[in-house]
């Protein structure tokens, strides 16, 4: 059983620190929630985690499946079964999702042996069709340009086919704004539960800002960030005090703490 | 320890020095019949007083031939193929259908004719300049000099006095060509000036589609020049599909001036792809002359290393219910550079025309450079013309977006190239030319 571990990790932006110390493990098999107030590093946790140039590790480390993951490329960490769901996806323009997603599948093919051909075109169409039908998709979604004009839905439509066809064995879902927007909720957590049920033996990170998402994704832990730290974590009944609390408390008990120490 | 004065060299515009000259000679023309002998004698004239292009006219500031080594080049003899590289054998497949109605292979000092005879039979016209003007100097008085003026500049005159090969197409009235005739305009060789005529008439009501290409080996150190004129003629309610593509090699300076006119009711769809040449200079220009005529035209071109690839567009809307449609799009690696110059005209009541042209560009590399320059110039008042332009790198996030799907840097970047120029390969109805395409992309990102 493979694990995700977070050590330590301070990540940067341009001079600037975000994350100052994290440290969280992601099993295969378990959802984890990370929730916590705008602006306390939720997302540059989602990017440096998936390889983002922008984002600079100082310390710390990731290990999955014994490497360390930060030493990897974006696509290598992806072909190790690493998986970011974006929380905006970029458009691909004169790509199908098709072509992209056989492209995708014959690059981790190719990785794992330099000679293979690539997948058969009907195996592919094949597979993508089930894929499809699982995720309650329309067919010609898969002759669209990706992501191009998509509607935000069809955006996380597109995302979670993805998540089906690569089958990752670690899901991080950046769904940080996203908490407004109850029918990409909905779709998001429909396909990660159909997923799962189906099989698709995953560790997730679902990262948000709402509590809401957590009725439709019902996690095992539930982390609460702050100033780029982890501070809280428990069970899923930590994100019900949230969505009643809100999040004040959390900051009355961690940030008075320094002046406290002092 | 002694320090060299440090000299400052101010450079403005360079003077203007036609100092070289070609070495051609009023005896380098060949003979020919009448009307082809009086073309030619004014095409020399032009050429005699016609200087070189420099950077000081408009339509050359942004290629700079000051390099080109004139006086180097001559003629090939006949026969001179022999001594030369046999054309490649991957140009003489067909590349838009399963077979050929009629393939012709120009090489220095000669040429090659095949032609179904149930296309002859119909009285259509596929065969070499050479033999055209021997065998049907009354077709040819009707194409040669009838599109493109040899006025035009130092290369027209050029290629219309000196012209060595070419190909001569005339579709007969009403005769629709299913299959597709094919040439290959084949150029090895160093120190060459390889000077080529493409004339094509299809008659009222015909239809045709013409792929020609025209290809080198690549040759480093050397050097060799392409001049050549491409003349169409689409009669009323005629039509045609003209593939014309250019894969020279990094060693030729590559000269071109090419008018099509579209009679009443005509259609012409030209579709152009160039990744080769060491610089290129080229003149498309279509006329709809008749009322209801349409043209499209759509451009592939990706350079890379120090290519230069210039190509000059217009489209003159001449009369009332024309449309035009065109898109180039280019890709740019390495210190390579692209200029595409396009112009939409609307003569004094050409009424409910409609224009439309588009260039896009994605700079691959810090030190390529693309620059696109739309232009209208219109003089009806009931017309719908719109134009666009962009310049625009790789990005980042579309990178990061695949790579973290798993596919590596240098796939990602060809996804995203293909991408970029889909649009294009919608407006190809032939697989073997969007394949051509994308072996082109492949061999550039390769």
């Amino acid at each position: 059983m493979s694990q995700l571990e977070i050590r330590n990790l301070h990540v940067s932006i341009e001079g600037k620190e975000i994350l100052k110390g994290l440290d969280l493990t992601v099993e295969q098999g378990k959802i984890h929630a990370i929730m916590g107030p705008n602006g306390t590093g939720k997302s540059t946790l989602a990017y440096t985690l998936m390889g983002h140039p922008s984002y600079t590790v100082t310390e710390g480390e990731v290990i999955f499946k014994g490497q360390n993951v930060l030493e990897l490329e974006p696509d290598e960490r992806s072909r190790l079964g690493i998986f970011l769901a974006f929380q905006y996806p970029v458009a691909i323009p004169g790509v199908t999702v098709a072509n992209f997603l056989r492209t995708a599948i014959n690059a981790r093919r190719r990785a794992d042996n330099p000679e293979d051909k690539g997948i058969p075109i009907p195996e592919f169409r094949k597979m993508l069709k089930e894929k499809m039908t699982l995720l309650k998709m329309d067919q010609n979604f898969a002759g669209r340009y990706l992501n191009d004009g998509f509607s935000g839905g069809e955006k996380k439509r597109a995302e979670i086919l993805q998540l089906a066809t690569l089958k990752p064995e670690i899901a991080i879902l950046d769904e940080t704004d996203s908490g407004l927007d109850i029918d990409a909720l909905r779709i998001v957590a429909d396909g990660v539960n159909a997923l799962m049920s189906q099989g698709q033996d995953m560790g997730v990170l679902v990262i948000t800002h709402y509590q809401r998402l957590l009725n439709y994704i019902k996690p095992d832990y539930v982390h609460v960030m702050l100033d780029g730290r982890i501070v809280e974590s428990g069970d899923a009944d930590l994100a019900l005090h949230l969505e009643e609390k809100g999040y004040e408390w959390i900051r009355e008990k961690y940030e008075e703490e320094p002046e406290a120490a002092a | 320890m002694q320090e060299k004065p440090k000299v400052v060299v101010s450079r403005t515009r360079r003077p203007v020095t036609a100092a070289k000259e070609f070495n051609f000679t009023e005896a380098d023309i060949r003979a020919g019949q009448d009307s082809l002998a009086s073309y030619r004698t004014s095409a020399w004239l032009a050429f005699k007083r016609l200087s070189l292009p420099d950077t000081s006219l408009e339509a050359w500031r942004r290629t700079d031939i000051h390099n080109l080594p004139v006086d180097k080049f001559k003629f090939a003899a006949d026969g001179a193929y022999n001594d030369l590289p046999p054309v490649r054998e991957d140009l003489l497949k067909p590349l838009v259908a399963d077979q050929h109605g009629g393939q012709i292979v120009l090489v220095p000092g000669g040429a090659t004719v095949e032609l179904d005879e149930k296309l002859a039979n119909k009285g259509v016209i596929f065969t070499d300049l050479r033999t055209a003007e021997q065998q049907y100097p009354d077709v040819l008085a009707r194409m040669i000099g009838k599109t493109v003026n040899v006025e035009e500049g130092k290369f027209s005159a050029l290629a219309g006095a000196f012209a060595q090969n070419g190909v001569v197409l005339y579709v007969p009235k009403g005769v629709i060509v299913e299959e597709p005739l094919h040439s290959v305009l084949w150029g090895p060789g160093t120190d060459i000036a390889h000077v080529s005529h493409i004339l094509v008439l299809v008659d009222e009501g015909a239809s045709v589609t013409y792929v020609h290409e025209a290809a080198s080996p690549d040759l480093k150190g050397a050097s060799s020049m392409h001049a050549g004129i491409v003349e169409i003629q689409v009669m009323q309610g005629a039509s045609m599909r003209f593939v014309e593509l250019q894969s020279w090699g990094r060693h030729v300076w590559n000269f071109s001036h090419e008018r099509a006119r579209v009679e009443r009711g005509g259609n012409l769809d030209w579709i152009f792809g160039a990744i080769g040449s060491r610089l290129t200079k080229n003149f498309s220009e279509l006329d709809l002359a008749g009322e209801g005529a349409q043209g499209r035209m759509s451009g592939f071109y990706f350079t890379d290393g120090d290519q230069h690839l210039d190509h000059d567009t217009q489209q003159n809307h001449l009369a009332p219910h024309t449309t035009s449609d065109l898109l180039f799009k280019g890709a740019l690696k390495g210190r390579s550079r692209s200029v595409w110059q396009g112009m939409i005209y609307v003569a004094p009541g050409a009424q409910k025309t409609d224009g439309y042209q588009a260039n896009r560009n994605l700079v691959l590399s810090e030190g390529a450079r693309a620059d696109s320059i739309p232009g209208l110039e219109i003089l009806a008042d009931d017309v719908r013309c719109t134009h666009g332009a962009t310049v625009g790198k790789l990005e980042q996030e579309p990178l990061f977006y695949l790579k973290s799907r798993g596919i590596p840097q240098a796939e990602a970047e060809k996804l995203v190239v293909e991408g970029f120029f889909d649009p294009i390969f919608q407006r190809i109805p032939f697989e073997g030319v969007r394949e051509r395409f994308q072996e082109y992309i492949a061999g550039k990102m390769s």
